[in-house]
């Protein structure tokens, strides 16, 4: 169909379209990426969906306001390349976003189609247009404006780091991304899981990144190998942006949670994801051999359902997720969720740990939960999980591993005691511009919000790049 | 990539090895770690630093090759390079005029010690040093422990060097001598720490001992550090890796720290395998 003389009847009659993916017996057994990818036939037949309604509802549900009907017309009309630079105009990651984004939270939700129909597939489209530009050759460095002779010390290399970042070269200030670990990438490279975001795709970002001028130091820890005052003072940075992430993970404070075997989501993928532990002992990380065993992951997140997968992927017999809420009230995306459920994880829904059990050498044999069940709704608009009497019942577990969030690191609080903190230690801004307390310090991402997603972070990059540049060039806001 | 400056043994097995690395250099304290990736496939290993020289832009480890990656590490000479390296990381340890200090460096232990027991010495304390090795030829670094003491003990297991009998029964001795003792400072094998903690909990001596979990970015990020202090959980990475002693649960860490004990025999196993077919081509 031609994408000029189409009805819109004729675009509802479309199904949508479903990305082809490896069949879940075979994805089990390796790392490799869920879905393929659409070929641009499919892309053009999904984009013919959109009714590219004259006031594109889908907009107000991105959080960084992608121009999606304008981008979704042009792949519709086979400019794909076009699509990708339209898609950049907002957000420097497409083929990031596109896999890691919960549209059904955000666009696809607002999409005018699912009142009666599904929505348009906003996400497999915007993932397309940046796969598609990547891999024929067809990434454009966008210009650089002449040098301002500003520079700012961007601290932590994760998505609102490096948004950040690469909208401060654009506009000719000279940045330095401070990395605490030896890879870059953050979060995208130490948490996600190869098979949702290939780390080819994080590499190619950061890759483009360097070609632009931004310097990258791995190895430097924000508040111990550098604290931001020596940024400002010693090594004379015009401003600081404050992307260094969650941290902290946190545990459930039940007996046993020191037992071998009980880890945090953080560490179990950090050791496979970052470390390649599943390459033991080809590298040297190693990670508790899920071979045979049952594996527990304890929370609803998209970490939890990460981690609960890798163990299926590393021949886990059982793997269950075992979370206190029922299935509506998982925050992880739907789509992984239904990935999970197709790849035979167990749910244990509505069901709490109220503590671990171990052997005599102290490795964890199981764990002992109660059922619980929904109450009134919480602060979170949740219903409450109520504990049911008498319910208690063991479950024979070999690992554990606790996905119930994160923290806030403690060591730019420790270091710089003038940058204002919440209760929670997160780092208080003004969300306008992503300003802290501290003068010519701003900051963003989960370090601010707690943990949340890709796209707030790398919006909140973006935000604060723009202010850095109305402060260090004194344009007046206003 | 970070450049090796120099790097000797000190005894069997113990090398010191100096490595440039000038921002760390300038920042680091004594009780503060580096993490360390030797090669690309490695993995992150803590090291306490055992001094720097800041003019220079190095700092100093002592490494006891124990597992591949401190084999690997002590196989490494002057120019040779590692991976990674990132630091000072770890709360400093805490100094202040305590009065009569006793710093005790158990094996390796005492690498750790040292640094410790200069700042001590140099915040004008009574610097007692139990230096306690196995036999005469594992004791390292005499002469600077000797050098920052007021007081310094040799102890050895077989009574090759110094006093025959453990670091404890030292201490033990001048507890008994009547003698006031204000600080313990004890960093060794756990065993040994346990031991130095229950020496010193009847008197009430305060006592602290730096931990050596498991770790993997060393930053607070992972949790795998976790330690029980006080019944309370607390990650060595930022909250430590110093500790009261008298709250630290050793059979926990000594548990915990078992946790790869299957891996890390067939990483040795295959490395030394390497090693040898290497030598004989």
């Amino acid at each position: 169909m031609d994408a000029q003389h189409i009805t819109t009847k004729e675009r509802l009659a479309i199904p949508r379209q479903v990305m082809p993916a490896q069949p879940p017996e075979v994805r089990i057994h390796n790392f490799n990426e869920v879905h393929l990818g659409y070929t641009p036939e499919l892309a053009r037949q999904e984009a013919l969906r959109c009714i590219q309604c004259k006031d594109p509802v889908c907009i107000k549900g991105c959080p960084v306001n992608i121009k999606i009907d304008q981008f979704i017309k042009m792949i519709a009309e086979g400019n794909f390349l076009g699509a990708a630079k339209k898609i950049k105009e907002d957000n420097v990651l497409p083929s990031i976003c596109g896999r890691v984004c919960p549209q059904e939270d955000q666009c696809e939700k607002m999409c005018i189609l699912t009142k009666k129909h599904e929505s348009v597939a906003i996400g497999n489209l915007e993932r397309f247009a940046g796969d598609y530009e990547r891999e024929t050759g067809n990434v454009e460095l966008p210009a650089v404006k002449p040098s301002t002779g500003k520079k700012v010390a961007v601290i932590g290399s994760g998505p609102a780091g490096l948004s950040c970042a690469n909208d401060l070269i654009q506009m000719g200030h000279a940045v330095t991304v401070f990395e605490a670990l030896h890879e870059l990438g953050g979060v995208l490279v130490y948490g996600i899981p190869e098979f949702r975001l290939p780390k080819e795709i994080v590499r190619a970002e950061i890759e483009g990144l360097k070609q632009l001028g931004v310097k990258f130091v791995t190895n430097a820890v924000a508040g111990r190998s550098i604290t931001v005052d020596e940024l400002l003072k010693e090594e004379m940075f015009d401003a600081v942006f404050i992307g260094v992430g969650a941290g902290l993970p946190w545990f459930m404070g039940i007996p046993g949670e020191n037992l071998l075997g009980v880890y945090s989501a953080n560490e179990f993928l950090t050791r496979i994801n970052l470390m390649k532990s599943y390459r033991f002992p080809e590298n040297d990380t190693p990670v508790f051999n899920c071979k045979g065993k049952n594996v527990a992951v304890f929370g609803g997140g998209n970490t939890a359902l990460d981690a609960v997968r890798t163990a299926k992927r590393l021949g886990a017999e059982h793997a269950y997720i075992v979370y206190r809420r029922s299935e509506a009230e998982m925050p992880a995306r739907l789509e992984e969720l239904h990935h999970a459920q197709k790849e035979g994880i167990e749910f244990m829904l509505l069901m709490n740990p109220v503590e671990f059990i171990g052997n005599d050498e102290q490795w964890l044999t199981g764990v002992k939960c109660i059922r619980m069940e929904l109450g009134e709704p919480d602060d979170s608009g949740r219903r409450r999980p109520v504990p049911l009497p008498d319910s208690e019942f063991t479950l024979p577990i070999d690992m554990a591993v606790i996905s119930i969030g994160n923290g806030s690191n403690p060591l730019i609080k420790q270091t710089t005691p003038d940058i204002e903190v919440s209760k929670r230690d997160t780092i208080v801004v003004d969300i306008n511009t992503m300003a802290t307390s501290k003068e010519n310090v701003y900051a963003g991402g989960d370090i601010v919000t707690g943990g949340a997603t890709v796209i707030l972070a790398m919006g909140a990059g973006r935000t604060a790049a723009a202010a850095i540049h109305e402060k260090l060039m004194g344009i007046d806001a206003d | 990539m970070y450049r090796i400056v120099s790097a000797l043994f000190l005894a069997e097995n113990i090398k010191k090895i100096e490595i440039e690395a000038p921002r760390i250099a300038k920042k680091r304290k004594a009780g503060q770690f580096v993490m360390i990736r030797v090669g690309e496939s490695g993995e992150r290993i803590p090291l306490t630093i055992a001094g720097s020289d800041p003019l220079k832009g190095t700092i100093t480890i002592i490494v006891q090759g124990m597992g591949k990656s401190t084999k690997e590490l002590n196989s490494k000479e002057a120019g040779d390079t590692i991976s990674d390296m990132v630091g000072p990381l770890g709360v400093p340890s805490h100094i202040e005029k305590f009065g009569t200090a006793v710093s005790i460096g158990g094996g390796v232990g005492t690498a750790i010690a040292y640094p410790t027991a200069v700042a001590l010495k140099e915040a004008g304390n009574y610097v007692i040093t139990i230096n306690g090795a196995r036999s005469k030829e594992l004791v390292i670094l005499e002469k600077e422990m000797v050098a920052v003491s007021d007081e310094a003990y040799i102890t050895t297991d077989d009574g090759s060097c110094g006093f025959h009998g453990f670091v404890t029964q030292k201490l033990q001795e001048l507890i008994d001598s009547g003698r006031t003792i204000d600080y313990v400072l004890a960093i060794g094998p756990i065993p040994m720490m346990k031991a130095i903690a229950e020496v010193t909990r009847p008197y009430k001596i305060k006592t602290v001992v730096s931990l050596n979990p498991i770790m993997v970015d060393g930053t607070g990020m992972c949790g795998g550090c976790r330690v029980s202090v006080d019944n309370q959980i607390k990650f060595a990475c930022v909250d430590g890796p110093e500790f009261d002693a008298h709250l630290v649960d050793f059979k926990n860490l000594s548990d915990r720290n078992k946790i790869y004990q299957t891996e890390e025999k067939q990483s040795i196993e295959t490395y030394t395998h390497e090693c040898k077919l290497n030598k004989q081509m």
